[in-house]
C-alpha cells in the first residue's frame, strides 16, 4: 500500500520533469533564429575540424592509412612531449594559486582604501601591451649583461640567468604582470557586490576583520572565484607569446611548453603526432574543466 | 601610510617598462647604443639613462619616412582587428542572448561545449584549422586570421553573463505589449548588456592586437604580417626604429585601454554575480 503510494507519486514527479522539460524545449525554440548563425559557424570552422583532426590521429601521417594507436604510441614515448606537458603543468599549478592568491590580497586591501582607482588602473595597464613591444626592454632588463643584473652584482649579489636556469621563473613573473591587474579587478567587483551592511551587522555582534573576511566575503565570493579560474587557466596559455619572442622555438628546457611543442610539429608536417597530442591535451583540459564545473555546481 | 607606499611601489615597478621604453626611444643614437651595447658585447651592464640627454624624435622620423613596409603592417593589423571584432559581435551577440534566455537542458550543454572550447589552447585547434583552411585554399591570407577568430566563443562567454543579469520580467511586460523577439533583443537585450558587449570588444581588441600564435602558423608571406609578429623581426641594429615601432603599436592599445576601462569594469560587475 504505501509502496503503491510512493511509487504514485515519483511517478508523478517524473511526468511533470517531463512536462516542464518540452516546454521549456518549446519555449527555447523561439531563440533558435539568434544561436543559429554562430552555432553554425562555431561547428563549421571549430568543432567538426577538431572532430576531423581527432580522426586523423588514427591514420599515417602521408599515405593517410588506419594505424591504430601508433601515433598515440610515438607520442608517449616521446620524450619532448613529456618535458613540454611536465613543463606546462608546473607553470599552471604554480601560477593559478599564485596569482588568485595575491590579486586576492591586493584587492581586498584595495577594497578598504580611498583612493584606490588610479592604483587599479595602473595595475591594469599592462594587459594593454602588446607582448611584441617589450621583447627588447625584456632584454635590456632580464639579459646576461642587462640591467637587473647589473644592479645585483652592484649589490654584491652575483648575477643570475634569467633567460637560462631562471627563464621559468621570468615566465611566471610576467604572467603575474600581466594579469594581476585584470583579476584584481575581478576580485574587487566582487568584493563591491557585497553589501557593507552585512559586515558591519557582524561587527556590532563582535565579529572581527578576520572574522568578517573569513564567514562573510570568502564565502560570498565563490562565483568570482569561478571566473577568475577560467580566466586565468585560458590566459596562461598565452604566456607562450612570451616564451617565444623572447627565446624562439626552442627555449631553455625549462620553459619548453606544450605550445613550442605543437609549433614545432608543425614547423616539420608531422601532422599525425600533432592530431594524437591534440587529442591528448583536448582529454586533460576537458577533465580539469568538468571537474571545476562539478565543484562549482556542488551545493555548499 | 605603509599601504600606500607599499603600492606606490608596486605600481612604479609595474610601470617601469613602459616608461623605459617610451624614454628609451627618444635616447639619440649615440645613448642608445651605449645603453643596449652590453646585450651584443657581454661586457658589462646595461645602464641605460633615465632622462635622455639629447632628446629626439629622430627614430619616429626614420621609422615614418624610411620604413614603408610598417605602415602596411600597421594597417595589417587594424584592418584585422576591425574585421574580426565587428563579426565577433555580430554572431556572438545574438548567441549569447539565446544561451541566456534558453533554458532547456540540451542549451546547458551546448553552452557547457562552447566554454570547453574557449578553455582550449590554440594549439588544440592548430592542426584542426589548419587542414580546413587548407582545404579552402584560404592559408597564407588574411582570411586565415580572421575566419576562425570571428567564431571565437569567449566574447559569447562575456556576453552571457551580461544578458543574464536582465530579468525574465521585463521581457515578458514587452511581450503582453506585444513586442516580438527580435524587437526584444534590440530594445532591451542589447542596450541593457551593452556593459558586457563592450566589455567583450575591449578583451578582444587588446588579445586580437597581440595576436602572436596565428600568423606564426598561417603566414608565411611578409607583407601579410600583423604588428604583433612584425616588430621582433626587425634587423638587429636598429634598435631605435624597434622602439619607435613599439612606441607606436602601444598607442591603440593605451586608447582602446582608456575607453575601455570603465566599460570593463562596468561588465566585470555584472559578471562577478551568480547567475
Amino acid at each position: 500500500m504505501t509502496d503503491a503510494v510512493h511509487y504514485g507519486i515519483k511517478e508523478n514527479t517524473e511526468n511533470k520533469t517531463k512536462t516542464t522539460d518540452k516546454r521549456k524545449n518549446k519555449r527555447d525554440l523561439r531563440y533558435l533564429p539568434f544561436l543559429l548563425p554562430g552555432a553554425v559557424g562555431v561547428i563549421v570552422f571549430i568543432i567538426i575540424p577538431f572532430a576531423d583532426s581527432a580522426r586523423r590521429s588514427f591514420l599515417t601521417n602521408i599515405t593517410l592509412e588506419w594505424c591504430g594507436l601508433d601515433n598515440y604510441r610515438a607520442v608517449f614515448n616521446n620524450e619532448a612531449f613529456a618535458l613540454a606537458m611536465k613543463n606546462t603543468l608546473r607553470f599552471t599549478a604554480v601560477c593559478l594559486p599564485l596569482l588568485t592568491a595575491v590579486s586576492f590580497m591586493i584587492a581586498y586591501v584595495l577594497s578598504k582604501l580611498i583612493h584606490a582607482r588610479l592604483i587599479r588602473s595602473v595595475l591594469l595597464f599592462p594587459m594593454a601591451i602588446p607582448t611584441a613591444t617589450m621583447v627588447l626592454i625584456w632584454q635590456i632588463l632580464f639579459a646576461d649583461s642587462g640591467c637587473i643584473n647589473g644592479i645585483l652584482t652592484y649589490l654584491g649579489k652575483g648575477t643570475v640567468r634569467f633567460l637560462g636556469e631562471g627563464s621559468f621563473w621570468l615566465l611566471v613573473g610576467s604572467y603575474i604582470w600581466k594579469n594581476l591587474g585584470y583579476t584584481v579587478l575581478l576580485w574587487l567587483t566582487g568584493i563591491e557586490s557585497i553589501s557593507s551592511s552585512l559586515c558591519e551587522a557582524a561587527k556590532t555582534d563582535g565579529a572581527g576583520e578576520v572574522q568578517c573576511l573569513v564567514y562573510i566575503i570568502m564565502p560570498s565570493l565563490r562565483p568570482t572565484l569561478y571566473t577568475i579560474t577560467i580566466i586565468s587557466f585560458l590566459n596562461s596559455f598565452k604566456v607562450f607569446r612570451e616564451a617565444y619572442l623572447l627565446a624562439g622555438s626552442y627555449p631553455h628546457r625549462d620553459i619548453y611548453l606544450m605550445q613550442h611543442l605543437f609549433s614545432n610539429w608543425f614547423a616539420e608536417m608531422d601532422l599525425g603526432k600533432m592530431a594524437a597530442a591534440a587529442v591528448c591535451v583536448f582529454t586533460v583540459v576537458f577533465v580539469a574543466a568538468a571537474l571545476l564545473k562539478k565543484v562549482w555546481d556542488r551545493e555548499w | 601610510m605603509l599601504v600606500y607606499i607599499f603600492f606606490a611601489v608596486l605600481c612604479a615597478a609595474v610601470m617601469l617598462p613602459v616608461i623605459m621604453m617610451v624614454l628609451l626611444s627618444l635616447n639619440d643614437e649615440t645613448e642608445l647604443a651605449s645603453a643596449i651595447m652590453p646585450l651584443e658585447s657581454g661586457k658589462g651592464f646595461c645602464a641605460p639613462d633615465p632622462l635622455p640627454f639629447f632628446p629626439t624624435f629622430s627614430h619616429y622620423k626614420k621609422l615614418m619616412l624610411y620604413t614603408p613596409e610598417f605602415y602596411r603592417v600597421f594597417f595589417n593589423s587594424l584592418r584585422n582587428t576591425a574585421v574580426i571584432l565587428v563579426c565577433q559581435v555580430l554572431f556572438a551577440a545574438p548567441s549569447a542572448w539565446a544561451f541566456s534566455r534558453m533554458k532547456s537542458r540540451h542549451s546547458k550543454l551546448l553552452f557547457d561545449m562552447y566554454v570547453i572550447f574557449m578553455l582550449m589552447p590554440f594549439q588544440v585547434t592548430m592542426l584542426s584549422q589548419y587542414l580546413l583552411l587548407d582545404r579552402l585554399g584560404l592559408m597564407d591570407t588574411s582570411a586565415a586570421l580572421i575566419l576562425p577568430a570571428v567564431f571565437s566563443t569567449f566574447p559569447v562567454f562575456i556576453m552571457y553573463r551580461s544578458f543574464s543579469q536582465i530579468p525574465e520580467d521585463v521581457l515578458d511586460h514587452a511581450r503582453i505589449d506585444g513586442a516580438g523577439e527580435f524587437t526584444i533583443f534590440l530594445r532591451i537585450g542589447l542596450p541593457m548588456g551593452r556593459s558586457g558587449m563592450l566589455a567583450a570588444v575591449t578583451l578582444g581588441f587588446l588579445d586580437l592586437w597581440n595576436m602572436v600564435e596565428q600568423p606564426l602558423a598561417f603566414i608565411k608571406d611578409k607583407r601579410l604580417l600583423p604588428l604583433s609578429v612584425y616588430l621582433p623581426m626587425i634587423d638587429k641594429g636598429s634598435e631605435g626604429i624597434v622602439l619607435a615601432a613599439s612606441v607606436i603599436t602601444l598607442i591603440p592599445a593605451v586608447f582602446v585601454f582608456i575607453i575601455g576601462q570603465d566599460e570593463l569594469e562596468a561588465g566585470m560587475i555584472s559578471s562577478g554575480i551568480k547567475e
